[in-house]
């Protein structure tokens, strides 16, 4: 019996999501009491998992797309025999999502997705998923002998846990996809919703495209990616895939900040996972503020470029 | 082509979600039911296929009678016929089952499915469902277009979009994007009409036991009250952000 975690990474780098797969996947098996295997395909610096538990780390070095989901799900269930693991666990990326349930048919292993926090019993086996949109969550039991979890984004955080790590290569079977990546169009340098700490989103309330300059700034200033609320994307003013709520991206960031969002129920339901939650918005009856952890009554042109200066002082005090 | 659209029936996104017997199970009670939305996107994609490229339409949900109203509407908004598998969706790989199952006996090219569904979120019946019929899978897919036996596909990707492409039969997790949500359909009379007299097949389920059970709900932890800051203090908002919150 072992755990075998997945970790995914993106032109040889690591994403978050492999951490917190690696360290979710580092409780379970001391939790179980067994061992931890950790696969990799193509990560150029495989040691740098062991920050997080990772003592046996499987690299595989003959796959060159990754991102090919029935490639890596042959590879991942090869992995899963050859380490007899009973517990596999994938992150929750773009591609994590394509590959798990792929893994579980072929594996004949129970699935849960969207799973939040260490199994809460081994025996039967029992963890935590999100449901409804963040509107409640499930415990679900696996009673597979081989089990497959989805881990959701940012739910478990990251754990520091360093050992010393040992890389064993390993040459997959490559098995023949019918799918060929053609053209691939990635935006770069900015933060993506789903990867960002901090969030600043905008919503009707601005008024129109040409006032997202102080979005974007006050984004720039935290680091941070822009979202917005449905009619702001539906309306042309930002594009789609900026659009967060039950319909549009989840968001589990630290720090979710919206600006001239009145918060309806399926905006609330994309962002319920976020940690903190600031609100500004000129009316104080505004449905989101029952979901905020700070508000702000005000008009957010005064209060937004003044909380860009206020924010620029103190990170430069702070630096 | 052949095309089957799965059809999830799921709460409308207005409902406040309740639990009843011990938190052990879902309370349906008022609460009304519809279209799961991503499924609305690939319906939608799918009349586009029959209407330009002479596509059939067969939408298909595994479920109790309960959900017929939300087949019919499907029905309404213009698939040619619909399949009901008569059994309580017990969990995603006995759904994937189910309708792995309808798409191996009728052949169809083409299955396009929600890339989840909202009550459950799990994401997982449309790839399930390709693991078992061995054929190409996409999912997050933003753009669709078919020639002959292949598939130009679009799908997201973290940071971005990709290009692919892939020879039929193809099952594809559907959201925004395969269609606009302006040219998302809803039912009017003539289809409600013809909707009443387009054949609704009923199906029994084949056996397979679930690996998986909900065994209790639980609701977020009710949140504490909002700390209110005054306009023109934003310093005590930095200053909460950074020493309380510690987010900055
Ligand atoms: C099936 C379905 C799915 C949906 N899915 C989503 C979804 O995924 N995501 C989503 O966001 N919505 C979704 N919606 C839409 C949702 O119901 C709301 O209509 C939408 O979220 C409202 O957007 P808004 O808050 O930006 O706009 P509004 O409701 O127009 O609110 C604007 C807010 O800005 C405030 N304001 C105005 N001027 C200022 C100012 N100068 N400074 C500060 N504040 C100001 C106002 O007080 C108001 O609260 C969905 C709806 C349906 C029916
Ligand atoms: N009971 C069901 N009947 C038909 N299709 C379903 C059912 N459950 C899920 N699906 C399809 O699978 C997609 C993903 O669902 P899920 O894996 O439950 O998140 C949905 O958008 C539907 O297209």
């Amino acid at each position: 019996m072992s755990v075998l975690v997945y970790a995914e990474s993106s032109e040889g780098k690591y994403k978050k999501v492999a951490f917190e797969a690696t360290s979710y996947g580092k409780q379970v098996a001391d939790q179980l009491g067994v061992d931890l295997h950790v696969l990799t395909i193509g990560g150029e610096n495989p040691s740098e998992l062991g920050a997080y538990g990772a003592s046996n780390i499987i690299s595989v070095n003959n796959v060159t797309n990754n991102s090919d989901a029935k490639v890596v799900a042959n590879v991942i269930k090869e992995t899963a025999n050859n380490k007899g693991a009973t517990v596999i666990i994938i992150d929750s990326s773009a591609n994590g999502l394509s590959i798990t349930p792929l893994v579980a048919v072929n594996l004949n292993a129970g699935l849960a997705t969207n799973v939040v926090a260490v199994p809460s019993s081994t025996t039967p086996f029992v963890v935590k998923r999100k449901a409804f949109s963040n509107k409640a969550f499930n415990s679900t039991q696996i009673s597979s002998d081989v089990k497959v979890i989805g881990l959701a984004k940012n739910s478990f955080g990251i754990l520091e846990n360093k050992v010393e790590a040992s890389v064993e290569s390993f040459d997959a079977t490559i098995i023949s996809s019918g799918i060929t990546s053609t053209s691939l169009d990635k935006s770069t340098g900015t933060v993506t919703i789903a990867d960002a700490e901090t969030v600043v989103s905008g919503g009707r309330g601005l008024k129109g495209p040409e006032n997202w300059g102080m979005i974007e700034e006050l984004a720039t200033v935290l680091g941070a990616a822009t979202a917005c609320s449905k009619p702001v994307s539906d309306l042309g003013w930002r594009p789609h895939n900026e659009h967060v709520g039950q319909t549009g991206k989840p968001v589990s960031s630290n720090l979710y900040i919206a600006i001239g969002i009145s918060g309806a129920i399926q905006h609330l339901a994309g962002i319920n996972a976020s940690k903190v939650k600031v609100v500004i918005n000129t009316d104080p009856e505004a449905p989101f503020f029952k979901a905020a952890d700070y508000g702000i009554v005000g008009d957010a042109f005064e209060v937004v470029p003044s909380l860009i200066e206020k924010l620029k002082a103190f990170k430069a005090q702070n630096a | 082509m052949k095309i089957l659209v799965c059809i999830s029936h799921v709460p409308d996104t207005t409902s406040k979600i309740n639990f009843t017997e011990n938190d052990s199970k879902f309370d349906s009670n008022g609460v009304q039911f519809v279209i799961n939305p991503y499924d609305e996107f690939a319906l939608t994609r799918a009349m586009w296929f029959k209407e330009k490229q002479g596509a059939s339409v067969t939408v298909v949900n595994v479920g109790s009678s309960a959900t017929e109203p939300t087949l019919r509407k499907a029905l309404a908004i213009g698939a040619d016929d619909a399949i009901r598998v008569n059994a309580e969706p017990l969990d995603g790989f006995f759904v994937a089952k189910q309708l792995a199952e309808v798409a191996k006996n009728g052949s169809y090219d083409l299955v396009l499915a929600g890339k989840e569904s909202i009550d459950y979120n799990g994401g997982m019946v449309p790839g399930m469902m390709s693991a078992i019929l061995d054929c190409n899978f996409v999912t997050a897919c933003v753009g669709l277009e078919i020639e002959g036996s292949s598939a130009t596909i679009t799908r997201e990707i973290d940071g971005g979009k990709e290009t692919l492409s892939a020879d039929l039969p193809l099952v594809i997790g559907g959201q925004k994007g395969l269609v606009e949500e302006k040219d998302l359909r809803i039912p009017n009379m003539r289809g409600i009409m013809m909707a009443r007299k387009k054949p609704l097949n009923i199906v029994e389920p084949v056996d397979f036991e679930p690996t998986t059970t909900t065994v209790s709900f639980e609701k977020p932890e009710a949140k504490g009250a909002c700390t209110m800051i005054d306009a023109g203090n934003l310093d005590e908002l930095i200053s909460l952000l950074h020493n309380e919150a510690k987010v900055i």
